[in-house]
């Protein structure tokens, strides 16, 4: 009895490292420990031993037992964990293959420039104002300080509706300080994005659609000073903290004083290179005081009131940016193009 | 407006660099645009004396010359030349110059010419980058030589007075001063704080008679002719201008032509006031009359053109014609001729916006008119006039006559203009003194006193203190104004609602894909047949450009759809796989036409798009967008076919309620035809301004359900014709308050299914908040579901 049971010990611990897979294992198991195995065979047969015996084989049998149970539960966990290796090893993919995506869609790089300003403007207190695109030649010049004999005014300049007269599209955002300044009370601080239309034939560097923002501030005791420091503080925001601005004085009717701004080179830092035609500056905007007479006509008090106004093209700062050379592809929509920004 | 540095220096001592002055006359609002440095290009040029000429022994037409150059052995060099001489003293490039050669710029190398060895190369002006007009000694072909005893070895340029910067100046249509020599002059020396210099005119008047008894002036219109003076000189010479005046010219970009033409040239650069010269002989009658032209009338300009005037043209005329267009150019017939016994200068002032129309309606916009156009001084006739007879005398070519004829009926007077120092410090932020202030004015001679300033009348635009705060700003420098971060009243910086809108649909139509195309607000009303659009359609009443750049640019679009057309058209035509684009633009709708009131400018929504995309892909973006706007709820889709460009079986009407708010669908194959489209191109247009009234932002919580959905599956044959609205509103209506949801998850046609007929899928779920349903309160709304699809759409419930 001893001896056979010593002999289905070994043969099972043999059969057991031999066994490849689980079905296998589970064959051995019904084979010695199950109702009809070899193992409880002997447990059955236990019945015809003597006294004396039947402990010490008990003993003998069920430590067999347990031992093959256990050694079955080890064989299992290392069969089922090769198993796993070669399932993950077939799984394996090549991960330099391109990830799957809905794409995303692109602003148009004109819309992202004028977001990005509106908002450096948001941050500084200005709200953003639209207005009307045909508009009357009394808010697009008049009330604007241009009078009628002005060259801006002619057909070679300005699109007219009805002939020249009252209606035409606005060739500037300037109305929008007009319109402003007869609806809102002060302070007021405004920046107006929009389209602009003047008379130019469409080339590379022109297009009689276009882009300007005008901004206003109107308060009590608003300076030159104020005008500087706001707009200082704009083109750090859009082209770094490390950007100087110096003003010109130039001319615009409905500004006086009035200045140009230009911004050090955001390509050299104003060194001089091909972007800023070795000037080391690059032309942004236009701006002044509100002229009073334009204060006085939009129904502010010059006297109790000052402000400044500034106007940017956006094309002109776009191109800068994105170094985009021809003006035409802002306006053909060429997907290739517009995924770039 | 150009200035050369040389005739700058003429009446301000400056002694900066040309760099230094840029910079400097930039920042106190003079605009540079380019500065030219003349002959510098031309190197390692000196005259050489041409010592003795042989044949050469290979070639006819060429010489072998020695020439001394002052230093060193005589050098040899071969030319074709035909006008040397021995003697002759010439410019001389020596190997390794550089010289103008054809259009381009050349190297001088040592060589041979048919085997003799050339060591350089003799000039003509043309090599020195200069033509005969600006140094009409030169021969016309062939080499320069000069003509007085000039040393050997010496630069050329410097000795032809070829060198000279020339600065480019933008000048702002406020200060007409500017747009001289002397104005540009008066800048330079307020900003270097320097002495100005205006020049020293004076006239000795040698000749017998008197101007008054050789002519007389007469203004009909002194509107626009506030002012007129003639002056007349005898015994003129005509020749060419000496080399100092030439160059300057050259310089200014006038080409020279003789004596008295380029006097008037010079005087109108130096002091901007154009002149103008007549043959005293052609002015009938001996009188000047400034009259309007007539109707029909006609004169030949000085350029040989016959020009057609009108009513509203100033002309210059004697009693019998018209000799010139006022303020533009002078006629042939009273034009100076060689061997005129005298010659009348005009110096005269014309209403600015007048000269521009004139030369405008005729398209010759000439140097005078463009100065005129700027509105000038009638005070600086007088010294112009002056100056341009001070410049006769001093040139030799004629003997001035005394006095003038100075007819000044509309006369500028002298303004002045109240001002405070505190208020020019208040708009500044500065904090000057009162003398600080006067000091500034002064630089551009005005006379302030600290209550009010004296304004000289070459300055119109100084007018108000605010004009004075310029100045001030301009001569005590921008850049030293304290920058300082408005105070004032704080307001706070924000996006209005519908900005935020028009912000949550372009992010929207970004991360579903698509991209944001940018198109014209203008177009060619051909769209409309392009489109299919009927005659009698609204659509039709546009905006209508009177001055467009052409008829494809004519109308202000009523619809978006062309704009989106033409950008689909260019991405498949440049063969992109897909395009999925979206603009929000607007269109403009008159009330009244022709326009009394400003048009309606409504903000649509367009969805353009080919590739892997179908009608329900693009119509999933509309409904994606509605949910971000919290308006799903409010919005239906309904089968529509009456939009004459869109697919009559591919379209829907998208509504709130009974309005229509846009539509999306397929794009009609003989309009993508059209536009050269060979994709299947589906189509959304939805109107903003609807948006902003229907979004919806307030969201509320709603507890995350406790107890389970009850669902149903249920399979419907139904004919083809029933659409699955009808289906879903029949759910909704009768599905009770339990009713939760309902989802559509198969359509079906084929085998089992009837020819003509379609099997739609749903499934149907139902909550209760408080308890988890039964079949019995499931089954009741089930059945009104079932009978009520049987009974109004004929459907049949399968399995």
């Amino acid at each position: 009895m001893k001896e056979k049971l010593t002999q289905i010990k070994e043969r099972a611990a043999k059969r057991l490292a031999e066994a490849a897979d689980l079905k296998t294992l589970e064959e051995l198991r019904v084979e010695i420990l199950g109702k009809k195995g070899e193992l409880t065979q002997i447990l059955k047969g236990m019945g015809a031993l003597s006294k004396e015996e039947r402990p010490v084989i008990g003993q003998l049998a069920n430590e067999v037992r347990s031992e093959i149970e256990s050694k079955l539960e080890e064989a299992k966990t290392s069969l089922a964990s090769k198993a796993q290796e070669l399932k993950l090893k077939a799984e394996t993919i090549d991960v330099t293959m391109p990830g799957k995506v809905t794409e995303l869609g692109h602003k148009h790089p004109m819309t992202q420039v004028i977001d990005e300003i509106s908002n450096i403007f948001i941050g500084m207190g200005y709200e953003i104002v639209e207005g009307p695109e045909v508009e009357t030649a009394y808010y697009n010049f008049e009330a604007l300080n241009i009078p009628k004999d002005h060259p801006a005014r002619d057909e070679q300049d300005t699109f007219y509706i009805n002939g020249i007269g009252d209606f035409l599209l606005r060739t500037q955002t300037s109305p929008m300080q007009v319109r402003t300044m007869e609806t809102r009370k002060p302070p007021i601080r405004i920046i107006a994005p929009g389209r602009v239309y003047r008379s130019d034939e469409v080339d590379a560097t022109h297009s009689p659609v276009f882009h300007q923002l005008e901004g206003l501030v109107i308060d009590k005791g608003i300076t030159m000073g104020d005008l500087k420091g706001a707009l200082a503080e704009f083109a750090k925001g859009l082209f770094g903290e490390n950007t100087k601005v110096r003003f010109r004085p130039h001319h615009f009717p409905f500004t006086e004083p009035s200045a140009e701004m230009d911004a050090s080179c955001f390509a050299c830092g104003g060194k001089g290179c091909r972007v800023c035609k070795d000037s080391g500056w690059i032309e942004v905007l236009g701006c002044g005081m509100v002229h009073p007479k334009v204060l006085e006509m939009s129904g502010i008090d010059p006297k109790v009131y000052s402000g400044f106004a500034f106007g940017l093209g956006l094309e002109r700062i776009a191109m800068q940016k994105y170094a985009i050379s021809d003006l035409r592809l802002l306006f053909e929509n060429d997907t290739k193009f517009l995924k770039q920004f | 407006m150009d200035l050369p540095i040389s005739w700058l220096k003429e009446y301000v001592d400056m002694d900066a660099s040309t760099q230094d002055f840029i910079d400097k006359i930039t920042l106190s609002g003079s605009k540079v645009e380019s500065v030219t440095t003349m002959a510098k290009e031309i190197t390692n040029v000196v005259t050489g004396k041409v010592l003795e000429i042989e044949k050469h022994p290979d070639a006819d037409k060429l010489v072998v010359t020695k020439v001394d150059i002052g230093s060193g052995e005589p050098l040899q060099i071969v030319t074709g030349a035909p006008n040397l001489y021995a003697g002759a003293i010439v410019p001389v490039a020596l190997v390794g110059a550089t010289v103008y050669h054809g259009s381009g710029i050349e190297k001088i190398k040592k060589g041979k010419l048919r085997g003799v060895e050339s060591n350089g190369m003799m000039c003509s002006i043309e090599e020195l980058g200069f033509t005969l007009h600006d140094y009409p000694e030169a021969p016309e072909y062939g080499i320069y030589i000069f003509k007085d005893e000039v040393p050997l070895g010496a630069d050329v340029k410097k000795l032809l007075q070829m060198e000279d910067d020339v600065v480019e100046f933008e000048i702002t249509s406020n200060r007409p001063d500017c747009f001289s020599i002397v104005g540009l002059a008066r800048e330079a020396a307020a900003t270097y704080r320097l002495p100005f210099k205006y020049p020293d005119i004076k006239v000795e008047e040698k000749a017998e008679g008197r101007t008054a008894d050789l002519i007389d002036v007469e203004i009909q219109n002194p509107e626009l002719c506030p002012r007129y003076i003639a002056r007349a000189v005898k015994n003129v010479k005509i020749g060419p201008s000496p080399l100092w005046l030439r160059h300057r010219l050259t310089a200014s970009g006038v080409r020279p032509i003789n004596n008295i033409v380029d006097i008037t040239n010079y005087v109108m650069l130096e002091l901007g006031q154009p002149m103008h010269a007549f043959d005293i002989d052609t002015i009938d009658d001996a009188k000047i009359i400034v009259r309007n032209a007539k109707k029909g009338e006609t004169i030949t300009t000085l350029d040989g053109q016959v020009r057609n005037l009108d009513e509203s043209m100033l002309v210059i005329s004697d009693c019998n014609k018209a000799v010139a267009v006022a303020g533009v150019m002078g006629g042939e017939n009273s034009m100076i001729t060689e061997g005129a016994r005298a010659i009348l200068f005009e110096s005269a002032n014309f209403n600015g916006p007048n000269v521009r129309i004139t030369a405008k309606k005729l398209g010759m916009r000439t140097d005078a008119s463009a100065k005129y156009e700027k509105g000038l001084d009638p005070n600086l006739t007088l010294d112009a006039v002056n100056r341009a007879v001070q410049l006769v005398e001093m040139l030799g070519c004629g003997e001035v006559c005394e006095g003038m004829v100075d007819c000044y009926p509309n006369k500028r007077e002298k303004w002045s203009v109240d001002y405070t120092t505190e208020g020019i410090n208040a708009l500044l932020g500065t904090s000057l003194s009162e003398k600080e202030m006067i000091d500034l004015l002064a630089l551009v001679e005005v006379k302030a006193d600290g209550k009010k300033a004296d304004i000289p009348t070459f300055r119109p635009d100084l007018l108000t203190e605010a004009d004075l705060a310029e100045e001030v700003a301009r001569f005590y420098g921008y850049d030293n104004i304290e920058t300082t971060l408005a105070a004032g009243t704080p307001t706070v910086g924000k996006k209005s609602y519908t900005q935020m809108i028009d912000d949550k649909i372009m992010n929207t139509m970004v991360s579903l894909g698509l991209s944001e195309a940018k198109c014209f607000s203008f177009e060619s009303p051909k769209v409309f047949d392009k489109l299919n659009i009927p005659e009698d359609s609204e659509l039709r009443n546009t905006v209508t450009i009177s001055n467009p750049l052409g008829e494809d640019f004519s109308i202000m679009r009523t619809l978006t759809l062309n704009g989106m057309l033409n950008s689909i058209s260019t991405n498949y035509n440049r063969r992109n796989d897909s395009a999925y684009l979206f603009e929000t633009g607007k269109v403009y709708i008159p009330k009244t036409l022709p326009l009394t009131e400003l048009p309606e400018e409504k903000n649509m929504l367009t969805i353009g798009m080919y590739g892997k995309i179908d009608f329900y892909g693009i119509k999933g973006i509309t409904e994606e967008l509605f949910e971000v706007l919290g308006m799903r709820d409010k919005v239906s889709y309904s089968p529509k076919s009456d939009i004459p460009f869109m697919h009559p079986g591919r379209l829907a009407s998208i509504e709130a309620g009974d309005e229509g708010i846009g539509y999306v669908g397929e794009l009609h194959p003989a309009v993508a035809d059209k536009y050269g489209i060979g994709a299947k191109t589906y189509i959304a247009v939805i109107n903003v301004d609807k948006l902003y009234e229907l979004a919806d932002f307030d969201r509320k919580y709603r507890s995350l359900p406790k107890y389970p959905a009850m669902t149903r599956d249920i399979a419907l044959l139904v004919k083809e014709e029933v659409i699955v609205k009808d289906i879903e509103d029949i759910i909704k209506a009768k599905g009770g308050r339990l009713l939760e949801d309902i989802q559509l998850f198969d359509v079906f046609r084929g085998k089992q299914i009837p020819e003509g007929y379609k099997s739609v899928a749903y499934n149907i779920s139902f909550r209760a908040e408080d308890r988890t349903l039964t079949d019995d309160e499931v089954n009741s709304p089930m059945k009104k579901i079932i009978s009520e699809l049987e009974a109004k759409l004929g459907a049949q419930l399968r399995g």
